[in-house]
Order: C-alpha cells, then sequence, then structure tokens
C-alpha cells in the first residue's frame, strides 16, 4: 500500500548485507511493498526512516491490537474491500457481554462457557476472543469488583464499557496492564478520554450517533496523537450498520480517510431480541467489515458456525488450506476395515471424510501431501504420482492397522492404479469413485 | 476535511428474469447495484427463497430437518403442498435425487410424471434439478420439458456437457434454464455465451456457479459471486448480468456438523439449532455475494433468513 517497491528501496541502506533474510535490498523492497516482510528484519534502518516508510507502506485501515500475550487480538490491517481482490487479513473478534447487573453465578457461568469454547480445524484455533464488561448497575463498585474477577477468571482481551469516565478511567487503571479497550469517547467527552487512553497506551473506542459525527471525532482524535482508534458508528439496525461498514471501509481504502482508516465495533447483542436472529446479524457483519462484534451469550451453536463464516471469508484464496499427511481414523476401525486415499487440500479432506462419517462404514482415510492441491491438479502436478503415493503408503504405518491390503484410490486417478500395483505389490489397487457424494454407496457395498 | 459517502458508479444491470407461468409469475434480478447497497442503486426485486422438495423419500436425512415434513416425506405433492400452504413458499425446488444411476436410478419417464404431478398441484415457480449425472439429466430433463409445456419451470443443472439437449428442449417448451458452473467465472460466462448461440433468450437463463456450505469451500462460492456481480455491474460484461441460484440445502445438511449430537460434541452446543443455523449462515453468506434465489430446507432457517433479507431491504 502506499509506496512502490522501488520508492522503499531508495530509502534503504541499499549495503545488500541480506541480513533480512532476503539477498538484495532491492529484494527486500520489493517483498515489503507487497507486504511478504516485516520493516523490523532489517537492522540498519534508521528509526526516522523506518517510521517514515512505515506510516507510507502502513494499511489504509490500521492495525489495532487488544490484549496482550498469547491472547492479543489484531484487528484492521486491511487493504481490500473484496477478499478475492487479495485476502482479509484479520478475522473478526467474536465477544462476549457482560454486564455488572447480571448476577455472579450467571457470569461465572458464562465465563466458564466462554473460556472453553475452543475449536480447531484445519490446524487453526477458533474461538471468542474477546469479554466486554458493560457498566448498566450504576454502581462504579459493582462495576470494578466485575472487571476484577473478570481479569483473574481469563487471559482473554477486554472491552471495558462506561459511560461514566471517571469510574473507567479508575478500573482501567488497574488493568492497563491487559491493553483493554476503552468504550468509548464520544463528541462530548473525548479530550478526557483521548489524553486518558494515551496516558495508558490503551486501543479507545469512538462512538458517535452516526458517520459524520464519528468522522469529526475521529480525526480530533488523530489530531490529539491518538494511534490506535476502533469505530462504532451508532448504527444499531441490521441495514443501517451494513451500510457504515462499507461506507467506513470504502473511505479508508478508496479515499484514503484517515478518520475511517481503523476497525469497528458492532453490536448484534443490541440489534436482535433472540440469538438466533443475532448470529445472523452477526454473519452479515462478518462478511461485511465488523472488527469487534459483541454477542450477548457464547453458546456452541451460534459461535460455531460464525466462526466457521469467519474462517471461510477470511482465509487467504491464494494459499489453499491443507490438512496434515498422516492417517485419519473415521469410525470405529478395526483390521478390517476400508482404506482410502487421496490429497491434503483441506476442502477435499472434509467432504470426503464427512462422506465416510455419513456411510457409517468405519474407515481408514490416509491423507498424502499434496502440497494443498485437490487431487487432479497434484496428479498433473506429480505430487500425487505412483511411487510418491507407494512411498507413503509404506511410511503411513497402514499396514499394521490392516490385516487386508486393498487400497481405494480416487476415481479421477484410475490411470495410475496399474503402475500403484507396480510399486505396491502386495496391495490390490481399487477405483474409488470419482465424486465423494458417491462414497457411502461405494462403501456400503465394499468387500474387504 | 468534510465527509463524503465514496459511491460506486454503476454501469451496467442484471437482467430482469420472470419465472414461473403466465398469471402468477415471480421476476428476480433487476438490481443496478451491489446486494443490499440500496444506498447507491436499486434492488427492485428481493432475493426469494425457494423450498426443497425430493422426488422421494429421503434416506441419511437428519432429525432436525426431517422432523418439518415427515407426515409428507413419501409425498412429494403433498410436500410441495405443505411449503406453500404452510411455510409460504415463493418458490418449489423439487430434487429429482432419485435419478441419480448410483441412487434409485428412477427412469425419465417417471420422474417426468412426478415432476408433473408436481408442476400441476403448485401455482408458485416450480426449479426442477437433476441430479448431476450429465447423460441421465440430458435425459430425463428432456422428457421434463416436454410435459410440463409452456409452465415456464426452472430446470438444472445445464452444463457444458448437456446445454445443446436440455437448451433446446427448453426453448421448444418454453423453460427456463440454470447454467451451471463449477465455481469458475470465466466457465460461467462461456455457457451463457454457447447458451445464447444455442437462440436460448436471455429472459431465460439464471446462473448456478455452484455452492459449498459452511466450512465446505463457501469461500470459493461466495468470491465467484462477488466476481460474477462486480464483472455485471461495474464492468458492463453482459454475459454475467443474469440473476444467481444458490443450491445450497443438500449441501448444508449433508455436513458432519448438522448430524453430531451435543451428547458426542457438547461443544457444538444444541444440535437442533446448530443445523438451522449452518443452513441459515450459509444462506446468509451467498445472499450478501449476490444469490437473487436459494434453496433451502429449514423453515426455521427459511424464516430467519427471510427475516434478515428484510431487514436489510427496509431497515425494520
Amino acid at each position: 500500500m502506499g509506496l512502490s517497491g522501488i520508492e522503499i528501496f531508495k530509502k534503504l541502506p541499499k549495503t545488500n548485507c541480506g541480513k533480512c533474510g532476503v539477498p538484495t535490498c532491492l529484494a527486500f523492497a520489493m517483498k515489503l511493498a507487497t507486504g511478504q516482510a516485516e520493516l523490523d528484519a532489517c537492522p540498519d534502518i534508521p528509526d526516522a526512516v523506518k517510521e517514515e516508510i512505515g506510516e507510507a507502506s502502513a494499511p489504509p485501515v490500521k492495525t489495532v491490537v487488544i490484549g496482550t500475550g498469547d491472547r492479543a487480538v489484531k484487528l484492521g490491517g486491511e487493504t481490500v474491500l473484496f477478499r478475492h481482490e487479495k485476502r482479509f487479513e484479520n478475522p473478526p473478534a467474536f465477544t462476549l457481554l457482560l454486564s455488572d447487573k447480571m448476577d455472579e453465578a450467571e457470569i461465572t457461568t458464562r465465563l466458564k462457557k466462554f473460556n472453553y469454547t475452543v475449536y480447531e480445524r484445519v490446524g487453526v484455533v477458533l474461538r471468542p476472543e474477546l469479554v466486554a464488561i458493560k457498566a448498566e448497575s450504576g454502581d462504579a463498585s459493582r462495576f470494578g469488583t466485575l472487571v476484577e474477577k473478570v481479569c483473574n477468571e481469563t487471559d482473554a482481551g477486554l472491552v471495558l464499557m462506561n459511560e461514566d469516565t471517571e469510574a473507567l478511567s479508575q478500573v482501567a487503571r488497574s488493568c492497563s496492564n491487559r491493553k483493554p479497550l476503552l468504550y468509548a469517547a464520544n463528541k462530548n467527552n473525548f479530550e478526557t478520554m483521548g489524553n486518558f487512553a494515551k496516558e495508558l497506551s490503551c486501543p479507545l473506542a469512538v462512538k458517535a450517533g452516526n458517520l459524520e459525527e464519528l468522522f469529526e471525532v475521529s480525526e480530533k482524535l488523530i489530531a490529539m496523537g491518538l494511534k490506535d482508534l476502533v469505530l462504532d458508528s451508532g448504527a444499531r439496525s441490521a441495514k443501517q450498520a451494513f451500510e457504515d461498514q462499507i461506507i467506513i471501509r470504502r473511505s479508508a481504502l478508496l479515499k484514503k480517510s484517515k478518520p475511517f482508516g481503523f476497525p469497528t465495533i458492532v453490536f448484534p447483542c443490541e440489534m436482535a431480541d433472540n440469538l438466533m436472529k443475532e448470529t445472523m446479524i452477526a454473519c452479515q457483519m462478518t462478511a461485511k467489515y465488523g472488527g469487534v462484534i459483541v454477542m450477548s451469550e457464547i453458546e456452541g451453536h451460534s459461535i460455531f458456525p460464525l466462526l466457521l463464516a469467519s474462517m471461510n471469508i477470511f482465509t487467504d484464496p491464494q494459499r489453499p488450506m491443507a490438512v496434515e499427511q498422516k492417517i485419519y481414523e473415521i469410525g470405529a476401525t478395526n483390521e478390517s476395515s476400508p482404506v482410502l486415499i487421496t490429497g491434503n487440500f483441506s476442502l477435499t479432506y472434509f467432504i470426503v471424510s464427512g462422506e465416510i462419517d455419513s456411510s457409517r462404514v468405519p474407515s481408514y482415510l490416509l491423507i498424502k501431501d499434496t502440497e494443498g492441491l485437490s487431487v487432479l491438479t497434484a496428479w498433473a502436478a506429480g505430487k500425487f504420482a505412483a511411487d510418491t503415493v507407494a512411498t507413503f503408503v509404506k511410511k503411513s504405518g497402514i499396514e499394521e492397522k490392516v490385516k487386508h491390503r486393498k487400497l481405494v484410490i480416487p476415481g479421477y486417478l484410475a490411470t495410475i492404479s496399474g503402475e500403484l500395483e507396480e510399486e505396491l505389490p502386495d496391495w490390490e489397487i481399487l477405483i474409488g469413485p470419482r465424486e465423494a457424494s458417491h462414497l457411502p454407496a461405494y462403501l456400503k457395498q465394499l468387500k474387504i | 476535511m468534510a465527509f463524503e459517502v465514496p459511491k460506486v458508479s454503476y454501469t451496467g444491470k442484471i437482467r430482469e428474469i420472470p419465472l414461473g407461468r403466465e398469471g402468477s409469475t415471480v421476476t428476480v434480478g433487476g438490481e443496478s447495484c451491489y446486494s443490499f447497497h440500496l444506498f447507491e442503486g436499486e434492488m427492485p426485486y428481493t432475493p426469494k427463497i425457494a423450498m426443497e422438495v425430493y422426488d422421494s423419500e429421503p434416506e441419511d436425512w437428519s432429525d432436525t430437518a426431517l422432523e418439518p415434513f415427515a407426515d409428507v416425506i413419501k409425498d412429494p405433492v403433498a410436500w410441495a403442498r405443505k411449503c406453500i400452504d404452510t411455510y409460504g413458499a415463493e418458490m418449489i425446488a423439487l430434487q429429482l435425487a432419485s435419478t441419480d444411476p448410483n441412487d434409485k436410478d428412477i427412469s425419465a419417464d417417471e420422474a417426468a410424471k412426478i415432476t408433473k404431478k408436481v408442476a400441476d398441484a403448485v401455482e408458485v415457480p416450480l426449479i426442477v434439478w437433476g441430479c448431476a449425472n450429465v447423460e441421465k439429466d440430458t435425459e430425463v430433463l428432456k422428457a421434463v420439458c416436454e410435459v410440463c409445456e409452456g409452465k415456464n419451470l426452472i430446470i438444472g443443472p445445464v452444463v457444458e456437457g448437456n446445454y445443446r439437449a436440455i437448451g433446446a428442449a427448453a426453448i421448444a417448451y418454453k423453460h427456463t434454464v440454470v447454467a451451471s458452473t463449477p465455481i469458475d467465472i470465466n466457465l460461467a460466462k462461456q455457457l451463457n455465451i454457447l447458451l445464447g448461440n444455442l437462440n436460448v433468450p436471455d429472459e431465460k437463463i439464471i446462473i448456478d456457479p455452484s455452492t459449498g456450505a459452511l466450512g465446505y469451500g463457501l469461500e470459493y462460492c461466495y468470491s465467484v459471486m462477488e466476481r460474477i456481480r462486480m464483472a455485471a455491474l461495474v464492468q458492463e460484461d453482459e454475459r454475467l448480468q443474469f440473476p444467481i441460484i444458490s443450491n445450497l440445502a443438500k449441501e448444508v445438511w449433508k455436513t458432519k456438523e448438522v448430524k453430531v449430537t451435543e451428547a458426542e460434541a457438547p461443544l457444538l452446543g444444541d444440535l437442533g439449532k446448530r443445523g438451522i443455523l449452518m443452513e441459515a449462515l450459509t444462506a446468509q453468506c451467498v445472499l450478501l455475494a449476490g444469490a437473487n434465489i436459494l434453496v433451502m430446507r429449514h423453515p426455521e432457517a427459511i424464516s430467519l433468513v427471510k427475516q434478515s433479507i428484510k431487514d436489510l431491504m427496509t431497515g425494520k
């Protein structure tokens, strides 16, 4: 963004020392320009130049971090409006809302659920990321107690929501080492809140009644030297929020609007009267530019589909997702269960394993590393050739798991069966269906 | 510096396609902006949801999906009526799953008979979807076109391998075709050109760029739909200015995640609500990407999506 590779190159030391891991300064500059390298990798750039390049090459939506350590959440950093144009960078942070009006037992239950709601898919950890604590009781000590409890019971990043700036600042001071998001500065209190966020080095949310007001307050906070803002346009209907999110993102990208060049915070929890509808709105925000997405509850049936949506939308379109090369056991397998083999493109894995699962025929699925390519592409690229398949089958350990020697290969790869039989003389090669959807019928009639 | 709304200037428009028989048509398309971008363009016709009906009793359906239809599951006509009378279906999508040679392999004649019965029993537009076996679909969908002459069915999937035969039947008996391609904008465009060359009228074409379920390749479909819309609306690509259909229900309801019980996987939460949301969220994503017709299954998922469409169109 901003600077081209050549423009960046002019500012580099031109020593070609290679300390950054790239042989020449020019190559390093090119990588910087496309976002494939970090400026910090160069040990010899003076700080002033670093700041200049950093500023100019920074993404139009600034990256803002909430929380610390393992649980620090990065938001923003976006450079495109549509994922196919490059990729989306940082998925939204689904956030559990807790109010200081809730009773303690309820809070304990919800926090516990929040903490143990962690999924793993294709090696990626998916979870709700933040806890928002909202002052509604009007009692500053209640709010303080709740924040303390949450700090004790989770390492997650926090959003502190209190309209009383005095009460907010007291509590924020006590946990500023956790880098909470302070919610929120508005047109009346922005000076106090701005100075306070600066003093604590915490990210600051900006809340307004509409986009014009948001723009003005954000502009003033930038002028005060604030760098880490999160925007709330005040929209509380699906339609208005949709429009505002699009206008904010477009302004940042197309008009280089600094006041709108930040991630956003949205509140599906205030836009629906039940979790099902709330989940639909949160999904809308996941696709169209929500940053912090605040939910009234974290329930598996709602957060799991949302995290899947988020994972799908934020997958890098240029890099196929791959699963680990190994034997996957589907169902209660035994020594006479069928053995199937396919490539490690994650979609192939999900679909094939899903179909095997629904066939209710316990099976071993061998996933061969094809560098994330689908079966036919992998074959064309030599990643599913008979010799490499044979080596993998022999080394996989499948021969110790089953008594039979029958291997089902994808129907599209029927052509390699002869060669494969030569490479694996002990094995009989069976040609499976071309489409995964025909696997259940195939497996049900398969005689081992 | 004052703030100014950055608007996209659209130069193209999606074709308006009337579906169903004369007198009771439902129109889709007509957009002059990206989906729901109503601050800079128009969506004269809201996206529509077609409810699925199967030609014979489905096997392996989850209880969640089965429950609303338990009383009609063996009878496609009663099933279609229930969708319309009880759930207010705007369209019906008859899935001719049992024509699949790998399944029950019922004959083209039999499939045509079932289709005719359903077509005679419903007044809303009827989508008829084959089993995605190129040869069998050719046979079946040709027969369907013939026996339902004049009803302006929406026939699919029409693919590169069978577009001539099915396209010709659709022209002869006045139906609309679903041009189906595997997640590729260029192939989608190419097939529309071929259909045009065959003289399928432009107001008789709907695009199906393929659909994957949430967690199962949805992102590919999402992006190909966004790209098709972009080409149609801002790059004036005339051969992509058609409404889009997403046949999503059968993809969602075969995934593991809508079937595994809460006891088996406590973190996944309530089984029923999870299935409904898996379907509704898949629909929500393709809606935002540009789909005009959604083929859906569960009444509660449909009602969530309808509400969402209404919210996005009217602001409540």
